[in-house]
């Protein structure tokens, strides 16, 4: 205290499986560019809950000065990995890839007391098992329509339940499902072939927005093949660090949409879309997979970036709508898609479009973070309802189910009445003259 | 070291919350360097104040116990201000960065000091107003760091620094008392204790407020991008803007490292291939900004322009203005570390210097990225070395040395904008006589008499610190300012 630290001791505190990299850290100046945009700085106001003061405690445990202590993974933990560091940090540090490695080396090397780890095994365990979700949603449905969910909450009983009363209240309705065709054909000049993937939250919370994006793809000349096969694509694994779990699901998803024989792989969730596209990374030590990882990866289109560029307005209908437009982390930071979504809300004919203050400041969803944890998600939460009714829209966009879950959550706490809805669902809807009705 | 620590944590705790205080090693790391990595202090504890009542209590508390303490603001600077040297007490002030009050009839504003700077500009931006000063780091920095080092920025030609932006601050002096210096008005009647406070890189007192003066933003607006084969044609180019009688609002130079690492980071639209750009910008009545944009064209095709580009609008201003001003944050795409200079020289010395800093770097074997602000010759040549080189930053220090000494000949200063800090008090013998520092520390002492509030700073000391990276003793730096 108050004493040098110790010098490089070169006894490293991470493992040699996949640890930080360090030439990334290396990137890093310490200017402190990330400071304003790092949401657990604005809102914990200490510096070891943003990027610099991560990136700091990161490389003093893998140069032997610190160790994995509990306050170590707290601080790690508590990042949302929204990756808006990245789009303000002048010197290019990739902190989402050695964050992603900074808890796989967490996973591996730290004890979680039991009852923590007893959740965060829960919880990835079923929103990767396609199994399990699908016999979840059905019970849920169930529970929905039977009116226990209007019980339960009038009830006060949801509070025993902890983090587990708090999911309960992300549920959205969960509407009937329809199966989607194995093959979808091209309506008009057909200008590809593409694979849909369904996504894990997206196939059982949202099926309709999976519906909406074929619809929306097949409309603009694209044959929609949605293997039957495909499983999660493991990015909710990949960010909270269980990365060879990960790469398991990164591999069959590759040979899927191999198989497929498809020009390029459509992804309406961005999450999903941003993992995806770093195939190549998670799998860059893997020597069967490695290329095919690079060659995957480039094909991982979002949506709205396929759809931007068609030429829409002919065929489109007026929809007398307000709208805003939130950027989902993965998909602004992550991916850098922050123009297209907008470019075609603009084009359909009655949609106003008013920009959200801080619209790529997140919303506490991030991935499962809202579950694991719950309060200081909130506070993001809080924020976003603020600005986004600042904006007087009916209707905010959101291309991330995580976000709409999240943002839907927020709105009917404080009692608005504004839908949530995906690009693909509103352009769907000037297809159809109408968007879809509240389920 | 702080004796008894648990207790003195307990009682901070009782000032600010359990939220408020850091106090276990593997978290204070963080807080162990600001924007100048060459020097680490660690602090015992760190306090994250909210208040201007919490501030009043930790000084009390420190001055009672006689714990060396010092103000945190957003950890951007570069001359290692913000460090406790003598370990003790870290009051944080990023946790107070509100914005109180908007009079935009009189043109102020009122911010708690950790605002960051470009905050208060995007707040009042829709109204038509701005505030000045625009340190590089201004999307980071806190204002109340800015007052605390009187900090430039590029539109210092025409507008100065942030002394010419602050009307009135309100402090905690270290005896625990809130004072008010200066207020709204320009000038408040008695002596001016506001601008001998400005720039006190607090050493004085603890800000807890500051009212700014907004401007109205200017009706147009130019900005041009200029390029040159060599640095000496666009320095040449700064002369001739200036000896017409011009007042940019900014002449901002980079030279081809700076240019790369910029583009690699940003993309700004800079040439890769340019030995320096210069962009210069104009602002005011349209139909001034119009008549000027000409004659800038004629004095830089005088010396060999390459090219002129004007900014077609807002969007591509904003663009090479965030490529100049991530100069620094970008050194990260060319090289592992950066120490920054931070010299100002006669304007018209700017091409003598430059031969001599190329000549350091081939001496030395380091690479260096100049960037200036050579509207008012603030020159920030960046040495690029590699900390895991055995002896690299020491080298780096030692040329670092060199380079202050060569502008001092010049008729130059140690610091533009920096403020002297840990990094640059063994320079100040170069600039002042023994008893010139005697004067200013009696003024200090008016403010902070036992010299616990930020100890170790501005002035030579024989004591050593903490030594970690650089903070102890510089013996080669000693040597080489010796040697004047």
């Amino acid at each position: 205290m108050g004493q040098p630290t110790a010098e490089k001791t070169g006894a490293r505190g991470f493992d040699h499986i996949d640890p930080p990299d360090t030439e990334i850290y290396l990137d890093c100046v310490h200017c402190g560019f990330c400071l304003p945009t790092c949401p657990t700085y604005l809102v914990l106001g200490n510096e070891m809950d943003n990027p610099r003061g991560r990136i700091y405690l990161m490389r003093a445990v893998d140069e032997g000065k610190a160790k994995i202590t509990d306050r170590f993974v707290e601080h790690m933990n508590l990042c949302v990995l929204c990756r808006a560091c990245e789009t303000a940090c002048p010197s290019g540090v990739k902190f989402g890839f050695i964050m992603e490695a900074a808890r796989g080396q967490i996973e591996r090397n730290y004890q979680y007391p039991p009852k923590e780890r007893r959740f965060r095994k829960f919880i990835l365990d079923t929103f990767t098992d396609l199994g399990r979700m699908s016999t979840l949603t059905s019970l849920l449905r169930f529970y929905q329509k039977l009116g226990l969910q209007k019980l339960a909450r009038s009830s006060g009983v949801l509070g025993f339940f902890g983090r587990l009363g708090k999911m309960e209240a992300l549920l959205p309705p969960i509407p009937d499902r329809q199966e989607l065709p194995e093959v979808m054909p091209a309506k008009g000049e057909k200008r590809g072939r593409v694979g849909l993937l369904m996504g894990c939250a997206q196939r059982f919370f949202l099926p309709q927005v999976n519906e909406a994006t074929a619809r929306v793809l097949a409309e603009n000349g694209f044959e929609v093949v949605i293997p039957k096969d495909q499983a999660c694509c493991g990015s909710l694994l990949v960010h909270e660090g269980e990365r060879e779990r990960g790469k398991g699901f990164a591999r069959e998803t590759i040979d899927v949409f191999e198989r497929a024989s498809v020009d390029f792989i459509v992804v309406n969730a961005a999450g999903c879309g941003s993992v995806m596209k770093e195939y190549w990374e998670l799998l860059h030590n893997d020597p069967v997979y490695r290329e095919r990882a690079e060659a995957f990866s480039k094909k991982v289109r979002d949506a709205s970036e396929l759809i931007a560029q068609a030429d829409l307005n002919g065929r489109l209908r007026e929809l007398k709508l307000k709208v805003t437009y939130h950027d989902a982390c993965h998909l602004a930071h992550g991916q850098k898609v922050r123009l297209q979504p907008r470019k075609i809300l603009k084009a359909i004919p009655g949609v106003q479009l008013v920009e959200l203050a801080e619209s790529d400041f997140c919303c506490g969803s991030a991935g499962v973070y809202n579950l694991l944890e719950p309060d200081v998600a909130q506070k993001f939460l809080d924020r976003k309802i603020d600005r986004i009714k600042e904006t007087g829209a009916e209707v905010v966009v959101s291309a991330n189910p995580g976000c709409t879950f999240q943002i839907e959550k927020g709105l009917k706490e404080q009692g608005l009445n504004i839908r949530v809805l995906h690009p693909m669902e509103v352009l769907d809807g000037a297809y159809q003259g109408t968007i879809p009705p509240q389920p | 070291m702080i004796q008894d620590k648990a207790r003195i944590i307990r009682e901070i705790e009782q000032i600010v919350g359990p939220k408020g205080v850091v106090h276990e090693e593997d978290e204070l790391r963080v807080y162990e360097t600001d924007g100048l990595t060459i020097f680490k202090a660690m602090p015992d504890v760190v306090v994250l104040a909210s208040t201007a009542e919490h501030v009043a209590e930790l000084v009390k508390l420190c001055q009672r116990e006689k714990i060396p303490y010092v103000p945190r603001g957003a950890g951007t600077g570069l001359s290692g201000g913000a460090l406790p040297l003598d370990g003790g007490v870290m009051i944080g002030m990023n946790r107070m960065n509100r914005i109180l009050e908007v009079d935009y009839d009189n043109k102020r504003a009122v911010v708690e000091p950790g605002m960051v700077n470009v905050w208060l500009t995007n707040a009042v931006g829709p109204r038509g107003y701005y505030y000045a000063p625009d340190p590089a780091s201004q999307i980071a920095c806190s204002i109340g760091g800015n007052v605390s080092e009187n900090s430039g920025g590029v539109r210092t030609p025409k507008y100065g620094v942030t002394t010419n932006h602050i009307t009135g601050v309100e402090v905690i002096l270290p005896n625990g008392e809130l004072v008010s210096l200066g207020g709204k008005t320009l000038d408040a009647p008695g002596y001016d204790l506001l601008g001998v406070f400005v720039g006190s890189e607090g050493t004085f007192a603890i800000i807890t407020k500051v009212i700014v003066r907004l401007m109205r933003k200017p009706e147009a607006v130019k900005t041009l991008m200029t390029v040159f084969e060599n640095l000496e044609d666009a320095s040449n180019t700064v002369s001739g803007v200036v000896a017409a009688g011009i007042v940019p609002v900014s002449m901002e130079m980079m030279d081809n490292n700076s240019i790369v690492a910029v583009e690699k980071g940003v993309g700004a639209g800079y040439p890769t291939d340019a030995g320096a750009v210069l962009v210069i910008e104009v602002d005011g009545p349209r139909a001034e900004v119009e008549a000027l944009v000409d004659p800038i064209r004629d004095i830089c095709k005088k010396n060999n322009v390459r090219e002129v580009r004007l900014a077609k609008d807002d969007a591509e201003r904003a663009l090479l203005w965030k490529g100049r001003k991530a100069a620094f944050a970008a050194m990260g795409q060319i090289s592992p570390d950066y120490y920054v200079q931070d010299a100002v020289i006669p304007r018209t010395k700017l091409p003598q210097i430059l031969q001599q800093i190329s000549k350091f770097s081939e001496e030395y074997g380091l690479r260096v990225a100049n960037v200036f602000h050579a509207g008012d010759g603030n020159l920030h040549p960046l040495i690029l070395y590699d900390s895991r080189n055995e002896g690299e930053l020491e080298k780096a220090d030692e040329m670092g040395s060199k380079i202050m000494k060569a502008c001092i000949s010049m008729g130059g200063s140690i610091t533009g904008e920096h403020g002297v800090g840990r990094e640059k008090r063994e320079y100040m013998p170069l600039m002042y006589t023994d008893d010139d520092m005697e004067a200013m520390k009696k003024v200090k002492r008016v403010f902070n008499p036992d010299g616990i509030l930020n100890p170790g700073k501005i002035f030579p000391t024989t004591t050593p610190d903490v030594k970690v990276g650089l903070a102890g003793q510089r013996p080669i730096v000693e040597k080489v300012v010796g040697q004047m």
